[in-house]
Order: structure tokens, then C-alpha cells, then sequence
């Protein structure tokens, strides 16, 4: 079974989920599927549909890139960690200092985002740095 | 003027045989398709026939298809010129694999919170060895599925 068969459930999802600038290729016997979900729940679906094919992700074949859309307009996100407080960083990188900290469920002011791990924010106390975007969850 | 009316009569029929000596333009058409129908390349290009000038359109994988195809047609019996305008797809953008170094970096800072976990990055592939919890492996996958690995290499044991 080629990698394109193998996750074709996967793909065929992604393009009926409104997954915008699809892209799947194969290189050195790895699949990469690159990819803009509409949203986080997409995105989540799209894992859980990875899941099915490859329970823990063990298979070293697929490389899965998808992004979520994030409006432009976007100004304020939540603190989603699992439930420790978020640190801010001076810059982008955990070897960067720590100048303040997020409480989890925190609401705080998307300053800009500097790639896409990394965003700069500002707390409601005037705290500002980069905190993992992993974390942080774009409030509607 | 009975003469005339004869003579006109034998002068329309003679101009209308002379045409249909040369082949129609449908005919044409229909000669060309065939050619279109047997060659899997040639199955999403589409030809229109005007006066023995034949007319591709759709899309073709790659250019030497569009110039196979070209040739193809001009042989076929009647086609006096060809005008192509299929296209040729762009080339699919091969994946971006990240340097080690900012990649170290970035498997760094993905992976910090999960203090089981240790990665190393060789060549753009990230190995993963240790433990993890099931319910915080997707949320570790996802990160760093997103930094442009070369391939993930994940033999951690899920608690």
C-alpha cells in the first residue's frame, strides 16, 4: 500500500473539511501533508482522523503540518494551558528570560504573532513578551 | 431563362461537391477525439475544429505531453494548423525541512513541558524516546509535526 493509500481517509477529510492550501506530496518514502484548517475543531478532527490510521503516531511516515486560520483581527487570546501558569519570555525561545507569567483561563491583549510558535502578547498588568502560541487559544 | 435557371442549378451543385470533397470540420473534430480518447495523457484536453484549424484547450501533465499532443493532432488527416492552448499544472512545492539548529531549538522549546520526553534532531529527523501520557501525545505530535521535520521518528512508551 503506497503512503498517498495508507492515509487517504486522512486527505479526503482535510479536503472536505474546507482545509484551504492542501497540500500532499511524497519525498524519501515520507508523506507530507501541509494545510490551513478553518478552525481549532478541524484541526482536532483531523488528529483524531491521524489517530485511527496510526493510534501512536509511531509510524514515521506521515509528516502533518496543519495550521489553523486565525483572523486577522484577532486581539486578545486565552491562556490555555493545561492548568499551570503561562510563562513571557523577552524573546521568542525557552532559552529567553522569564519576565512574567499568564494565569491559566487568563484572557490577555495578541500584541502580534511572531511565527507560529511564538506570540507576543501584553497581560493586563503590562507584562509584555512571547509565550508558546501552543497555549493560547484566539478569542472569537 | 430556363437555360439559366439549369445552368445556376449545375454551378451550385458543382461548388457544393467541390466543398464536400474536403473533409468537415466534425469529421475532423471526431478523428481528432479518437486520438484524444486512446492516450491516458491526452484524456483532459478538449478540441474544438474551425476550418481545419484545430483548437486544444484543458490541461496537459507536463510539457512534453503538451508537444506530443501537438504532434498527434497535426497528423490526423485534415487538421491544416494547430493552435495550443492547453497548460502545464505548476510543480507541486517540494516540503520545507528545517536546519538542525533552529530546529534543536524549536524540538527545545516544544518539548519542555513534557518531562518524560527526550529528543534529539539529526539530519531534519526527530527522534523521540521516554514516556508520555496518552492524553498529552497529540498536543506534542501536533507541535512538532508543525516545525518542518524531515520525518519523526517516535518510539516513546504511552502510559
Amino acid at each position: 500500500m503506497t503512503l498517498t493509500e495508507k492515509y487517504k481517509p486522512l486527505t479526503d477529510a482535510a479536503a472536505a473539511s474546507g482545509v484551504s492550501d492542501l497540500l500532499v506530496r511524497e519525498q524519501d518514502n515520507v508523506l507530507y501533508i501541509d494545510g490551513v484548517a478553518p478552525n481549532g475543531e478541524v484541526k482536532d478532527q483531523l488528529w483524531a482522523k491521524y489517530g485511527e490510521i496510526d493510534p501512536n503516531f509511531t509510524g514515521g511516515d506521515l509528516v502533518m503540518d496543519i495550521k489553523t486560520s486565525i483572523d486577522a483581527n484577532v486581539t486578545k487570546v486565552k491562556v490555555t494551558t493545561e492548568s499551570s501558569n503561562l510563562n513571557i519570555r523577552k524573546g521568542p525561545g525557552t532559552d529567553q528570560p522569564i519576565v512574567g507569567k499568564a494565569a491559566h483561563g487568563e484572557v490577555i491583549t495578541l500584541v502580534s504573532r511572531a511565527n507560529e510558535q511564538w506570540w507576543q502578547v501584553r497581560t493586563a498588568d503590562g507584562e509584555e513578551g512571547y509565550a508558546y502560541a501552543q497555549y493560547l487559544t484566539p478569542e472569537a | 431563362m430556363k437555360l439559366t435557371k439549369v445552368f445556376l442549378a449545375l454551378l451550385v451543385a458543382g461548388t457544393v461537391s467541390f466543398v464536400s470533397c474536403k473533409p468537415k470540420d466534425a469529421d475532423v473534430k471526431a478523428a481528432i477525439d479518437k486520438v484524444l480518447v486512446v492516450n491516458p495523457d491526452f484524456t483532459n484536453a478538449t478540441v474544438t475544429v474551425t476550418n481545419g484549424v484545430a483548437t486544444l484547450a484543458g490541461e496537459v501533465k507536463d510539457d512534453a505531453t503538451k508537444t506530443a499532443l501537438e504532434d498527434a493532432v497535426k497528423a490526423v488527416k485534415g487538421v491544416k494548423s494547430v493552435v495550443d492552448n492547453t497548460s502545464v499544472p505548476a510543480p507541486v512545492a517540494p516540503p520545507v525541512i528545517a536546519a538542525d539548529d533552529p530546529l534543536t531549538s524549536a524540538v527545545k522549546d516544544a518539548t519542555k513541558d513534557y518531562p518524560g520526553v527526550m529528543a534529539t534532531v539529526n539530519d531534519g529527523v526527530i527522534s523521540l524516546t521516554g514516556t508520555i501520557e496518552k492524553s498529552k501525545l497529540v498536543k506534542l505530535m501536533q507541535a512538532l509535526n508543525g516545525l518542518n521535520p524531515k520525518s519523526i521518528d517516535n518510539k516513546l512508551t504511552v502510559k
